[in-house]
C-alpha cells in the first residue's frame, strides 16, 4: 500500500508502541503483529501522526530533512500495511 | 515470532540491539503449575506434582500488572498443564482485560466443549494444544497413553465452537520426524496452524534426549522440510540448522535473557525455558524490585547480554549463521557453552560429546515428577522383545 504524504493518519487504536534504545516494538492487539520502528525519528515521527493534518505535516514537525522524505514514506507504507497506522 | 522489520533511516542491524537487550522481554513463558495429569518423557519442566509454594491468585494478578506496566504485549502461559489450576480462566481473563495477550499450551485436558465455547468468545487469546505423534502410538509412547485422543478431542471442540485458528505444536523426535507430513495434514484439516519446535535435553528429556532426539540425516531432512514451509511455525528454535543453507524465518539467535525469559510456577526467573537450572537462575519475583529489577539489573541476565565469544567455533565459517547453536542443549550434555552446539551439522558437536563422560553432565533432578516416574521404551525395542 502506498502513502498518501497529504493525508491524515494516526497510531491504530489497537497498536501499542514500546518505547527501546533502537526505537520502539509496536504490537498490534488485533492481528497480534510485532513491528520494529528502527529509529527514534520514525517513533517521533509516529508519535505526531495523530496531530497533524497530514503525514507531510508530521514529517515537517519532526524535522526530517525533505531528502529522507521518500524513505520514510516507505517505512509508513510498511506500518500501514501492518495496520499499525491507518487513515482518519 | 511474526515480526515485520520497518525501515527507515539507516540504523544497526536490528539482531544486533535484541543482543543488548530490551527494556522488557518480547517472549516471555509464564509456567502457573507444576502440576500435570501426563507424564512426558521429555517434558522441560519435569513436571507432576504441584508446588506448595506456587504463586497464589493475589499474587499472579500482582505480576499481570506489573507486566501491563512494562508493556510485555504477550505471555506464552504454559506449565505443567496450567488448565489444572483452579483459577486458571480467572487469570486468563484478568491478564487479557490489562493488556496482556495470552497464548497458552495445554495437553487439552481441560478443553471440553463449555470450555471451547468461551474462548471463542474472548479475543487476544491463542490456544496451543501439544501432541508428539501424529498417531496415537508414536504420540502415546512419549506423552501417556490415551493423551492422542484427549488432544483431538480438544481440537475437536476448539473447531466445532468456532474458535478458528489455534495452533498445534509438536516437539521433533526420531520417531515423529517422518510424520511431519501427517501434522502437517491434521493441522490443514482444522484450519490451525502447525508449530514444530526443537527437542532440548532438559528436564525429563535430560534422560532421554539421547535416544529421542533426531539423527544427523533426520536433521537435514527436517531443514528441507522447514525451509519449503515457512507457514509452519518454528519458536526460532531451529537456528542451529541454518549453517546448512539459508537461514530459517526468525531472528536466528539465542534470545535467553535477551529477548527471552521464563518465569516458573514459584515465581523463580530463569534466563529461558529451556534452562531450569540454579546456574541460570536470575532471581525470584517475590524479592524487593520484582520482576522489572530482575530483568534489568540481574546479573547473569545482563552477562548473557554481552557478546558470545565463539570459543570452539571461531575457526568455522558458519558460526555467523548458527551464533553456536542453543545454550541450553549445550549445559545439559555437558559441553562448554563457547563451542558446538550437540546438534552441530558439521558433526563438531557429537564428536565433543563423545568426551564427556554421562555422570559429567549437569543434574536436572527429579523436578516434580511423581514418585512413580514415567519409563520410556523406544518403539523398535518393544518390537524386539516382542519377537525375542
Amino acid at each position: 500500500m502506498a502513502i498518501d504524504l497529504n493525508r491524515a493518519y494516526q497510531l491504530n487504536p489497537a497498536a501499542a508502541l514500546r518505547p527501546e534504545p533502537f526505537g520502539a516494538l509496536v504490537y498490534h492487539f488485533g492481528n497480534r503483529r510485532l513491528s520494529f520502528l528502527k529509529t527514534r525519528e520514525l517513533v517521533t515521527v509516529v508519535r505526531l501522526l495523530a496531530s497533524h493534518d497530514s503525514a507531510a505535516g508530521a514529517l515537517d514537525a519532526a524535522g526530517v530533512p525533505a531528502g529522507q522524505w521518500p524513505r520514510y514514506a516507505a517505512a509508513l507504507a510498511a506500518l500501514a500495511d501492518s495496520e499499525v497506522i491507518d487513515a482518519r | 515470532m511474526p515480526a515485520d522489520q520497518t525501515m527507515s533511516a539507516p540504523a544497526a542491524p536490528l539482531t544486533g540491539q535484541f543482543k543488548a537487550g530490551l527494556s522488557a522481554p518480547i517472549c516471555l513463558t509464564w509456567e502457573l503449575t507444576y502440576a500435570c495429569n501426563l507424564q512426558c518423557v521429555h517434558c522441560l519442566s519435569a513436571s507432576g506434582r504441584r508446588d506448595p509454594r506456587e504463586l497464589s491468585t493475589q499474587e499472579c494478578m500482582r505480576m499481570v500488572d506489573e507486566l501491563e506496566r512494562m508493556q510485555v504485549f504477550y505471555v506464552n502461559i504454559g506449565g505443567g498443564e496450567p488448565t489444572l489450576r483452579p483459577d486458571f480462566w480467572d487469570l486468563l481473563d484478568y491478564s487479557v482485560a490489562h493488556h496482556v495477550g495470552v497464548k497458552f499450551s495445554t495437553n487439552g485436558v481441560r478443553l471440553d466443549k463449555q470450555a471451547a465455547r468461551r474462548l471463542a468468545g474472548t479475543d487476544y487469546v491463542d490456544v496451543q494444544i501439544s501432541i508428539d505423534g501424529a498417531t496415537a502410538d508414536v504420540n502415546d509412547g512419549v506423552r501417556g497413553i490415551g493423551s492422542f485422543a484427549m488432544a483431538r478431542r480438544a481440537m475437536d471442540n476448539l473447531a466445532e465452537a468456532g474458535f478458528g485458528e489455534f495452533k498445534i505444536s509438536m516437539v521433533v523426535t526420531r520417531h515423529n520426524v517422518s510424520q511431519l507430513d501427517k501434522f502437517k495434514r491434521i493441522a490443514d484439516a482444522y484450519g490451525a496452524r502447525l508449530r514444530v519446535t526443537r527437542l532440548r535435553p532438559s528436564g525429563r528429556a535430560a534422560d532421554t534426549w539421547d535416544d529421542l532426539h533426531p539423527t544427523a540425516a533426520q536433521q537435514h531432512l527436517l531443514y528441507d522440510w522447514l525451509s519449503a514451509r515457512p507457514d509452519v511455525l518454528t519458536g526460532d528454535s531451529f537456528f542451529h540448522l541454518s549453517a546448512l543453507g539459508a537461514p530459517l524465518p526468525g531472528l536466528n539467535l539465542c534470545g535467553a535473557g535477551r529477548v527471552v525469559c521464563l518465569i516458573d510456577p514459584v515465581g523463580d526467573v530463569y534466563a529461558c525455558p529451556f534452562v531450569l537450572h540454579e546456574e541460570f537462575k536470575a532471581g525470584n519475583v517475590r524479592e524487593p524490585g520484582g520482576f522489572t529489577r530482575l530483568w534489568r539489573e540481574s546479573e547473569l541476565l545482563l552477562r548473557l547480554r554481552e557478546p558470545a565469544a565463539a570459543g570452539a567455533c571461531a575457526s568455522c565459517g558458519q558460526f555467523d549463521a548458527c551464533q553456536g547453536g542453543c545454550m541450553a542443549a549445550k549445559f545439559f550434555t555437558g559441553l562448554p557453552l563457547d563451542g558446538p552446539d550437540p546438534e552441530c551439522v558439521f558433526g563438531h558437536g557429537e564428536r565433543e560429546l563423545a568426551k564427556v563422560c554421562l555422570p559429567e553432565r549437569p543434574q536436572s533432578g527429579p523436578g516434580h515428577s511423581r514418585r512413580s516416574a514415567p519409563v520410556f521404551v523406544p518403539l523398535g525395542r518393544i518390537a524386539v522383545r516382542a519377537a525375542s
